[in-house]
């Protein structure tokens, strides 16, 4: 029946192309950036029990890599979206080093702080970022000479894109190595006596994630052929958490329903509302009193519910 | 470097405290590979703060631990497990959602280079799996290998934490209470699981039940206000006239 639910869910995937005008085509790309984006943000949240408020430093940094290069640097993409992963991994390997030595409130407050630098350096380090007025004029990558700045193209390489994410996260977290994650969130201690390094599996994951939010960037930066101090700010990155935690970060697939989710509010609600955020608060509040647990997992246990009463 | 002592585990002039109050007063022990030695004395003699300081989780303010002669006082504790010592806890600390065979497997993986393996799924160890059920099975547990810890009672717990050390294969294991919170039955039970553990692994175990324990040991440690007060044959520690002042009240 799970199965059932995700291969449909899957199949819904293809479909957009089909049947949709540009601006839902458009809008299911961006669902998916988001839904790669918070996927990797729930690697450590739900999996690793470390709750990040600055993730969107990995998006952020990422995307203005690739934006400088490819358009003062005169680099290639593919070269470019190299040195934008690199950098990404590094500075998340740097990260990881100051932010894992502390642990619950303390990690989230030094990861928000790490992501505020960040943001303000691209505020005001105007001669290298152009502050406030972004960079422009950006384009998109044509892989195997395949252009992808129609709409439907992009869609395909996002569906490409998102489900290879998706698909290794998957893997990563059914893994050896993912069954220390979360042994290590749950039990460090007896995880250190039974010859694990908590601190290493921690710190491996944290570069992990910064890697996916470091390829959810590229395709931000690719989508909008723009970036804006804004992608690094604490509201990008509270955002994704947002979505992680309304989607289910006890879920594989819940960040994505939950990415899905703030962004279609936010699309939608803001065209009608001008204080969206608000109605976003309240749609939050009301999944945190009814299912707790998220979306996904609060939908799964009412269908497991309904089944069981009818038997 | 010193001459082999042909010690397992080693402890010279521990010394603990927290703020002012020294939990771990000048301790020193040798247990012998093979040895069961149990360590007794009243609740706050700091008998588990020993534990934890050979085991790694609490480091000592000075003093020395050593494992076959080897130095590991300021070592981490994962590099004590892979050093072969292994313990069980005071308070249960299983990974309550998970199956007992996965809390087995877990166990087996920690000295494995497997533990970093990204790519492949956890399930597809096969010898994982059978060494997990052969571990269960040691403890009579074989039946309930794919129940979550949270479906069994407390008694079963304790003898999955058994299961969990044991699988490693330790060279020195250090059981904290093995037999806390069991009931008659479940108490000879475990009793008769720690008899046969074998001669290859060197038992320490912190134990309250005087009946059962003392006919598991060999050697007694007694201490009391983090001092060894009286520490030798099993039979000359009871004997002795420390031991009934402090331990037996009498």
């Amino acid at each position: 029946m799970k199965w059932i639910g995700a291969a449909l869910l899957g199949g819904s995937l293809l479909l957009p192309p089909f049947l949709a005008g540009d601006f839902y085509i458009n809008l299911a790309s961006q669902i998916l950036i988001a839904a790669i984006f918070a996927l990797s943000l729930n690697l450590l949240v739900g999996f690793g029990g470390m709750t990040s408020l600055g993730h969107a430093s990995y998006l952020g940094v990422a995307a203005y890599i690739s934006a400088l290069l490819t358009s003062r640097y005169g680099f290639g993409h593919g070269t470019a979206a190299l040195i934008a992963i690199s950098g990404t991994i590094a500075m998340a390997a740097f990260f990881g080093v100051i932010a894992l030595r502390a642990s619950g409130l303390g990690f989230l407050m030094i990861t928000l702080a790490l992501s505020q630098v960040l943001w303000g350096l691209a505020y005001r380090m105007s001669n290298v970022t152009n502050g406030d007025n972004g960079i422009t004029g950006l384009t998109r990558p044509a892989p195997f000479g395949i252009s992808l700045d129609n709409p439907v193209a992009f869609y395909w390489f996002s569906l490409i894109m998102a489900t290879v994410a998706f698909l290794m996260m998957m893997i990563f977290v059914s893994s050896a190595f993912g069954s220390s994650l979360k042994g290590a969130r749950d039990q460090p201690r007896r995880m250190a006596a039974l010859g694990f390094n908590p601190w290493l599996i921690r710190w491996i994951t944290f570069i992990y994630a910064g890697f996916w939010g470091g390829v959810s960037g590229l395709l931000y930066v690719y989508y909008h052929k723009y970036i804006h101090p804004s992608s690094l700010s604490i509201t990008s990155s509270a955002e994704a958490l947002l979505g992680v935690i309304a989607g289910g970060s006890g879920a594989l697939g819940g960040p994505a329903v939950g990415a899905a989710l703030v962004l279609l509010l936010k699309n939608y609600a803001s065209a009608y509302i001008e204080r969206w955020n608000m109605l976003l608060g309240l749609v939050f509040l009301f999944i945190v009193l009814v299912m707790p647990a998220g979306i996904v997992p609060g939908f799964s246990r009412l269908i497991a519910g309904r089944r069981g009463a009818q038997r | 470097m010193t001459a082999p002592s042909g010690y397992a585990l080693e402890v010279a002039n521990l010394k603990k405290a927290f703020g002012g109050l020294t939990v771990t007063q000048d301790v020193s022990l040798a247990v012998r590979p093979g040895e069961r030695r149990l360590i007794i004395g009243p609740n706050g003699a700091g008998k588990t703060t020993l534990f934890n300081q050979i085991s790694g989780d609490l480091r000592p303010n000075s003093g020395m631990i050593r494992l076959f002669d080897a130095d590991i006082t300021y070592l981490p504790p994962y590099r004590r497990a892979h050093r072969g010592l292994s313990r069980t806890y005071q308070i249960i600390t299983l990974f309550a959602d998970n199956t007992l065979e996965h809390n087995v497997s877990l166990g087996l993986l920690g000295l494995r280079p497997s533990r970093w393996q990204i790519w492949r799924p956890m399930a597809s160890y096969p010898d994982l799996k059978s060494e997990a059920r052969r571990a269960l099975d040691a403890v009579g547990l074989l039946h309930l290998a794919d129940h979550p810890i949270s479906d069994i009672a407390y008694g079963e717990r304790r003898r999955v934490e058994l299961a969990v050390a044991l699988a490693q294969q330790p060279r020195v294991l250090l059981l904290d209470e093995p037999l806390a919170g069991l009931s008659n039955t479940e108490r000879a039970t475990v009793k008769s699981l720690i008899a046969s553990i074998s001669r290859e692994t060197t038992l320490i175990m912190i134990e309250h039940d005087m009946d059962t324990a003392l006919d598991l040991a060999e050697t007694v440690t007694l201490l009391n206000y983090g001092r060894v007060i009286v520490d030798g044959q099993r039979d000359a520690v009871i004997a002795d006239e420390r031991t009934r002042e402090v331990y037996l009240g009498v």
